[in-house]
């Protein structure tokens, strides 16, 4: 293998609010290689990228690329050298031909109007390069998601690309589909380009890769030749972290059933029937687009059931909306704090007693002295750090966001609580809390399901773990069988 | 982040948001010195009053649309409505000789109802509610057209008359009429669940509809409420003018918007006061009033109306983006 190194990344370090995302990481890329990053949710993959792509100030370090260091990359600079990145989004524009979308913002000739002749002449040559039948002149909305990479990558290559980052590029396609674009990577890798491969699908990063590099919590961990390494130590080396995250001890057992879901159908999701009782913490497991969020959304009516049974305790409701799942004393915790848990312009306290609200009014007015009497109490129930109740929540740790949206969720007197993903972009010590909190509301006989990517949160908290793989319930697994590789082969529906 | 710059971006904040609030008074004192130093008419009691009464039926309607607008929504109609209810009222009471206590009940059901349109609409084809409303805008004013027949429609009770020109007191009914829907929206802007149901929606319509509110209920009612007040506007607009034309309430959405702009209502939604609101109406009547008194020519009263709503729309992108930057300090810090 060739070794001459075409980027090298010296002590990248990033700092978001609360979260060192990038910490000193250092890391070489070869000339030709194929190089897996890998890394659970938060591990700062993303963020890693985005710094190569310019897309992200630098707090420290030194990217060199193209023989330069450079402290501060641009966006148009990084082009410039040849790097291109695929994000997970498309970055098409959908009402335009697949050739203009390859030439956008180039000339492809002296010609000073727009030369359509040759852009479809020259992206045809791109596409036939990969032996795929693409009409230039057909619109990107109209096209498949698998034809949509293959633009990407054709826009890529048209910009003479060195190095092609592919952010989870896998995702959205099937599996011949991946075969298909594993041959056009090869192809790119055959002419010299480095492609570095992003995805915590393991056995692609064994298919395709040559190197494979682990990222933790936002530190570099440890590079490896993928033909050295195997399943094991890679996980070892993703999840590992050396107890840096306790979970506290739980005392009651499960009680009565709380909620019971049968055959439950709709939102992407089939057939799904489970249980949880009270005083259990019930984790869910999934690989991105397992339909985890979508269950969450069924269960608290917002999204419309097909068919299927759900009953709270002991009886068979209906879920038509949010407000039938509030009135059954269920509490949603979004996944998207920002996007659908909050109202990020107001203050602390009119978010904590907003789904409230209506109860806490006399011929509509509100009562404001309970309301801060209550939203008070949740404040120091749950210790929201805040300067006051009327600090807008915009202004608010991601931590403390998660605490006003928990205290919502208990202001309403939820006692079925689902935490979709809750700990997901806060800091060490909030996650500590939050599990505290969590297991503080089972042992008071609340019923938790919990939605978690992070394996080692969700076999630390969860008295059990259903697993859901596209949509469907791959598994049940209980406490004493807890195993990351078990479940991340139901996960991944290898079982 | 340590405890002195928390207190210390917060007195910004707090300075900032404070500032924001009486930017609008204080433009409008501002006028009000400028205009009463440059005109010894300007600023008499009776002049004060013309000024309100002047701005006051637009003011009615804009509360109706504040609460459209904060909710996230828009309404372009209500000119339109006005003309259309404008000249059904004046064909009830003169073609048709119906009594004031059946019409004016009737014009005000007319209104509801024209508002309702724009919110199921609105909801059902789930299109943004400017397009809607441009739309509807075009119907009611060409129904009011119809309807009207190119004619003035004269000769109505002169009972009818105290709405639009009597005093209660020494004040002209529409600004008692005004001060009391102002109060009324105040209230429910600011105390109400409802109210914070209107905010709601416009800070984050996913939230709220997550957290149990009828987002397309409320929808509708916020346009029917747009849609009766205006009612109430067209019934006083008819008085006060004592003749059916349809040059009766046009381009009224247009004096609404600015002030309501000019008040802090945020675009957006999310974000606004009746104080806020008023305080634009009236720099509108004082711009108004003043260009009158120094008898500018009408169509450049026009530019001014239209520079003066530039500069609020900036001033509120300005502002958003100042915010913007400031959080991103404080986040930083």
């Amino acid at each position: 293998m060739d070794t001459k190194i075409v980027l090298s990344l010296k002590n990248i370090t990033k700092k978001y609010p609360g979260v060192l995302a990038l910490d000193n990481v250092s890391l070489d890329f070869l000339e030709g290689e194929i190089h897996a990053l890998l890394g659970e949710n938060g591990a700062g993959k993303s963020t890693l990228i985005k710094a190569v792509a310019g897309a992200i100030n630098l707090d420290g370090g030194i990217i060199h690329v193209g023989g330069q260091d450079y402290q501060h990359m641009t966006p148009h600079h990084s082009r410039s050298l040849g790097v291109e990145v695929i994000y997970q989004e498309f970055n098409l524009v959908p009402t335009m031909s697949a050739a203009e979308n390859i030439f956008l913002g180039d000339r492809v000739s002296t010609n000073p109007l727009v030369d359509y002749g040759t852009m479809r002449s020259k992206a045809r040559e791109i596409f036939d390069l990969f032996n795929v039948d693409i009409n230039p002149n057909a619109l990107v909305r109209e096209l498949s998601p698998a034809q949509k990479q293959i633009v990407e990558i054709a826009k890529a290559v048209s910009k003479n690309v060195k190095i092609l980052i592919m952010d989870e590029p896998s995702a959205p396609l099937s599996v011949s589909e991946v075969e298909h674009m594993f041959e056009i990577i090869n192809q790119l890798k055959q002419k010299g380009v480095t492609v570095i491969y992003i995805s915590h699908r393991l056995e692609e990063v064994f298919r395709i890769s040559d190197r494979v590099s682990v990222m933790r919590d936002g530190q570099y961990v440890a590079t490896k030749l993928t033909k050295d390494t195997d399943r094991k130590e890679l996980i070892r080396l993703m999840v590992g972290r050396e107890l840096k995250e306790t979970y506290p001890p739980r005392s009651n057992l499960p009680g009565e059933i709380a909620l019971e879901v049968k055959n439950l159908t709709g939102n992407g999701d089939q057939d799904i029937s489970f249980s949880v009782r009270k005083g259990e913490i019930l984790g869910i497991s999934g690989l991105v687009g397992a339909g985890r969020t979508e269950l969450a959304m069924l269960l608290y009516g917002a999204a419309p059931i097909e068919s299927g049974e759900i009953w709270v305790d002991g009886e068979r409701v209906r879920m038509r909306s949010p407000r039938d799942a509030i009135q059954q004393k269920i509490g949603l915790l979004t996944e998207d704090r920002k996007g659908q848990g909050l109202f990020l312009e107001m203050g602390v306290g009119w978010n904590i007693s907003f789904p409230i609200v209506r109860r806490l009014s006399k011929y509509g007015v509100v009562d404001t002295k309970t309301e801060k009497d209550i939203t008070g109490q949740y404040r120091q129930r749950i210790d929201i750090k805040t300067p006051s109740m009327e600090q807008r929540v915009i202004n608010l740790s991601g931590g403390n966001q998660q605490k006003v949206v928990l205290a919502k969720a208990l202001a309403a007197e939820s006692e079925i609580l689902i935490f979709d993903e809750p700990t997901r972009g806060i800091d060490v010590g909030a996650k500590q809390e939050i599990y505290h909190l969590m297991c503080e509301l089972a042992d008071n006989g609340n019923a938790i399901l919990m939605i978690s990517s992070d394996m080692q949160e969700l076999l630390g908290m969860s008295d059990r773990i259903i697993v859901l793989c596209e949509g469907k319930l791959a598994g049940e697994v209980q406490n004493e069988q807890f195993s990351q590789d078990y479940i991340l082969d139901l996960a991944s529906g290898t079982h | 982040m340590n405890n002195s710059t928390t207190t210390i971006s917060n007195l910004g904040a707090r300075i900032g948001s404070e500032m924001r609030k009486y930017a609008p008074l204080m433009i409008l004192i501002g006028l009000l010195i400028f205009f009463s130093i440059i005109s010894p008419n300007f600023m008499t009691s009776r002049n004060i009053i013309i000024i309100i009464r002047q701005v006051s039926f637009a003011a009615i309607s804009a509360v109706g649309v504040i609460f459209v607008m904060i909710a996230g929504g828009i309404d372009l109609s209500i000119g339109s409505q006005i003309v259309m209810t404008n000249i059904v009222l004046a064909i009830m009471l003169v073609d048709w000789n119906l009594p004031l206590g059946v019409a004016i009940p009737l014009t005000l059901l007319l209104g509801t109802v024209l508002g309702t349109i724009n919110g199921l609409l609105s909801v059902v084809l789930n299109v943004h509610p400017l397009i809607i409303t441009l739309g509807t805008a075009s119907i009611y004013k060409g129904l009011g057209y119809i309807f009207a027949q190119s004619r003035n429609i004269m000769g109505f009770p002169d009972s009818f008359r105290w709405f639009g020109q009597g005093y209660i007191g020494p004040v002209p009914v529409p600004i008692v009429i005004m001060i009391t829907i102002a109060l009324i929206g105040s209230f429910i802007l600011t105390r109400t669940y409802f109210g914070r149901f209107v905010f709601a929606l416009g800070g984050n319509e996913e939230a709220a509809r997550l957290a149990g509110v009828n987002i397309n209920g409320m929808k509708v009612l916020l346009y029917a409420m747009c849609g009766f007040i205006s009612g109430i506007t067209s019934v006083l607009l008819l008085s006060r003018v004592f003749a059916g034309q349809t040059a009766t309430g046009q381009g009224l959405e247009f004096d609404a918007l600015t002030a309501a702009l000019l008040g802090g209502v945020s675009f957006k939604g999310g974000e606004g006061t009746i104080f806020g609101l008023m305080t634009g109406i009236l720099i509108i009547g004082v711009l108004n009033n003043a260009m009158q008194l120094a008898s500018f020519p009408d169509f450049s009263q026009n530019v001014v109306k239209g520079a003066v709503l530039l500069v609020a729309v900036g001033f509120d992108v300005y502002q958003k983006s100042a915010k913007a930057k400031e959080t991103v300090k404080k986040v930083a810090a």
